[in-house]
């Protein structure tokens, strides 16, 4: 976990380095909130990669000497097939066309992308591909 | 010898639940409209990519054949712009960041980390459908009666206002992008967590293909990027159809603003289309140099380094508007060439006294490299004030542009038939993919170069007419035949897949002799990618595997030993699955 914390955490640095001196060169504002947002997107996760580090044995994927026996066991939970992306997806599509082309797309794509939440999170439950 | 651990049960590394037993397994259709497997959702998003690149290459013909002659009628002006918006729109938007990040990285770094799939496999799935339902919508700004976005791709405030831009075409064009927009980031989530919490035991950091540094990294700045573009359309539909006045003078909103949030997306994304593909052509000359890559850390360090620093060079897309800081923006845009040029030398470095087999994934990384570098350097110059002064919205502009796209172009096909054989099990046709290569790289080349020349006597970019009296209809022409050539190649890429596909070729586990762990998996690799992992010693484990007696290269100490990268002769060289 050190590396990843570290990556991220220098991206921030860097960018906080950027951040202030494009602020005290040029004072334009929307550049330099972008700019922060940057700095915080590397210091938030690299920061909490970098915690976890310090307080947990190395994983085997960040020791140079371990095994595949060492990463046996249960990593999580992989469909092999869903529906739901295909239905949430439609219902943003309809969303979309509702942006564009008439309201009238909006309830039934809303309708789709509600139902797709639930069916989603039964399915996480549940397993299959229903 | 027992150099390979049986990875105690693969499958019990994923878990498995009770299929519902009245539910039959799907197949056909059903099977790839309900895939979750990210080698599927890979392959849509590859084959979605190329068909809108084929679209897109039509578009670009037509107004390569508008502007062969100076006083062409074959489109009205309306056509014409919308023609240049949607092919930069379609390129840029759905063609070559999709076929990087969605279609290359998507089926090749789990395999080359050791991962069963990617984190969030339905997330994955989402991500594929909300780009063609995104893709479908801007394309069907043709069939409105206001015809499509004509604003240029990058919609610049005040022009893309309800009043300039009426219409639903450009409300199209708007969706559309929130939707690929919101794609984008759900890959970048999944690439990043993939490659810090799915590698196989002993793959640290430091081990991993710079394919998959070079994912990891666009990622990141997919993350810091794409979220702007997202947010800034959504302002300006708020703008059409709201009167929100964010960008538009009379309510007391800033036109400039616009530009600021879409460059801070596009400066980074252009390093977003290149990232991956610089990673491409790092795992493709290694294999056919037959040598470790050279400066594996310096590689890395160089890829860190240009994402960041692409982060602070938005601006220099707006020099000429007056109110951008010049210093500021020159200064981290000429910086980036520091990181580039490292890689450059890496590339050619890797390649120095190794054994080169000139086959079409070689061929198309070194035309890369060339087309790249025309690119790059005329990017440096543009990157100064006064240089850009003369020639912003000029054709040197464009021709600059379109070098960087069009090597990426190449290094993409490099990329097919690197992995084709992986993909599918078949090899594509190399003599055929020879004739491709060389018809692609002098085609886009023709394209260009006069574009360059047409820029310094100030052709301007987005016109359709041109008066006969400025000289430049000549090398309008050689770049309406240099476009052409570049479409035949493209006619002789899909003969290739046809001609290959009618008399397969069956292709090994291992084909090139690759270093990497997706050619230690079957052709095409089996549901969750591994039945066993060997051991990860190095960044190049099957290549250990292969050649247990070569000697050993100590993992990043490479550098000064050139001699032993020398290609194994003998007893060794029996590994190749």
């Amino acid at each position: 976990m050190k590396v990843e914390g570290v990556v991220l955490i220098s991206i921030g640095i860097f960018m906080a380095m950027v951040s202030v001196g494009y602020w005290f060169w040029s004072g334009e504002p929307s550049g330099t909130a972008m700019l922060i947002g940057s700095v915080l997107l590397g210091l938030l996760p690299g920061g909490y990669y970098y915690w976890w580090a310090k307080h947990m044995r190395p994983r085997p994927e960040d020791r140079p000497d371990a095994t595949m026996k060492e990463g046996a066991g249960v990593i999580g939970s992989f469909p092999h097939g869903s529906m739901w992306p295909l239905v949430f997806g439609a219902g943003a599509f309809l969303t979309g066309l509702a942006l564009a082309f008439g309201w009238w797309f909006l309830p039934p794509g809303a309708g789709l992308i509600v139902v797709a939440t639930l069916g989603v999170t039964m399915q996480s439950r549940r397993g299959g591909t229903i | 010898m027992t150099l390979i651990e049986e990875k105690a049960a693969a499958p019990a590394r994923v878990q498995s639940r009770p299929e519902p037993v009245h539910h039959a397994e799907p197949s056909g259709l059903v099977k790839w409209l309900t895939s979750t497997d990210h080698k599927v959702i890979g392959k849509s998003y590859m084959f979605t990519s190329l068909a809108l690149m084929i679209i897109g290459g039509a578009m670009a013909l037509l107004i390569r054949a508008q502007l062969a002659s100076p006083h062409s009628s074959l489109l009205s002006f309306q056509q014409y712009n919308e023609l240049f918006t949607m092919h930069g729109s379609i390129m840029i938007y759905l063609f070559v960041g999709p076929f990087a990040f969605g279609g290359l990285a998507n089926y090749v770094v789990p395999l080359q980390i050791g991962a069963p799939d990617m984190a969030f496999p339905r997330l994955n799935a989402l991500s594929y459908w909300l780009y063609l339902g995104g893709s479908i919508i801007m394309l069907l700004g043709f069939f409105t009666a206001s015809g499509a976005a004509d604003f240029g791709w990058v919609a610049y405030a005040p022009l893309s206002s309800a009043v300039n831009s009426p219409g639903a075409g450009p409300d199209a064009w708007i969706a559309a992008l929130i939707l690929t927009g919101f794609s984008a980031i759900f890959t970048g989530v999944n690439l990043v967590t993939t490659i810090f919490y799915l590698r196989a035991p002993g793959m640290t950091m430091f081990r991993m293909p710079i394919f998959v540094w070079n994912m990891l990294v666009t990622a990141i700045l997919i993350l810091i990027a794409f979220p702007v573009l997202t947010s800034a359309l959504v302002m300006l539909y708020a703008d059409r159809h709201f009167g929100m006045d964010i960008f538009s003078v009379k309510g007391g909103g800033v036109p400039v603003l616009w530009q600021n949030l879409f460059w801070f997306w596009g400066h980074p994304e252009v390093y977003i289309l290149a990232l991956p593909f610089f990673g491409v052509i790092t795992e493709i000359i290694p294999v056919f140099s037959k040598k470790p890559i050279f400066g594996y850390k310096g590689m890395v360090f160089a890829t860190l380094a240009i994402a960041a620093l692409s982060t602070g060079v938005w601006g220099h897309h707006m020099f000429t508007t007056g109110v951008v800081l010049l210093p500021f923006f020159s200064l981290l845009s000429l910086l980036i060439a520091v990181p580039t040029g490292i890689k450059f030398f890496n590339w050619i470095a890797t390649m120095w006294r190794g054994q080169i087999t000139f086959t079409t994934p070689m061929l198309c990384a070194i035309g890369f490299l060339i087309t790249f570098l025309i690119g790059g350097l005329t990017g440096m110059f543009l990157a100064s004030p006064p240089v850009d002064f003369q020639m912003h919205d000029t054709y040197f502009v464009v021709a600059h542009f379109h070098s960087v796209i069009f090597a990426l172009v190449i290094a993409a096909i490099g990329a097919l038939y690197f992995w084709w054989p992986k993909m599918f099990g078949w090899y594509l046709n190399d003599r055929i993919g020879k004739v491709q290569f060389w018809l692609l790289f002098v085609g886009v080349n023709a394209t260009v170069i006069p574009w360059y020349i047409l820029g310094l006597h100030g052709m301007p970019r987005r016109v359709a007419v041109y008066s006969t009296g400025m000289g430049w209809h000549a090398l309008n022409i050689a770049a309406t035949v240099g476009a052409d050539i570049t479409g035949v190649s493209f006619l002789v890429f899909l003969l290739n897949v046809y001609l290959s596909w009618d008399k397969k070729v069956p292709a090994p586990n291992n084909p090139w002799d690759g270093t990497t762990l997706e050619w230690f998996t079957s052709s095409p690799p089996p549901t969750h990618n591994f039945t066993r992992i060997p051991p990860i010693r190095s960044e190049r484990p099957v290549w250990d595997y292969n050649h247990p007696n070569a000697v050993a290269i100590p993992a990043h100490t490479n550098e000064n030993n050139d001699k032993h990268a020398s290609p194994p002769t003998g007893a060794d060289d029996d590994g190749g699955d």
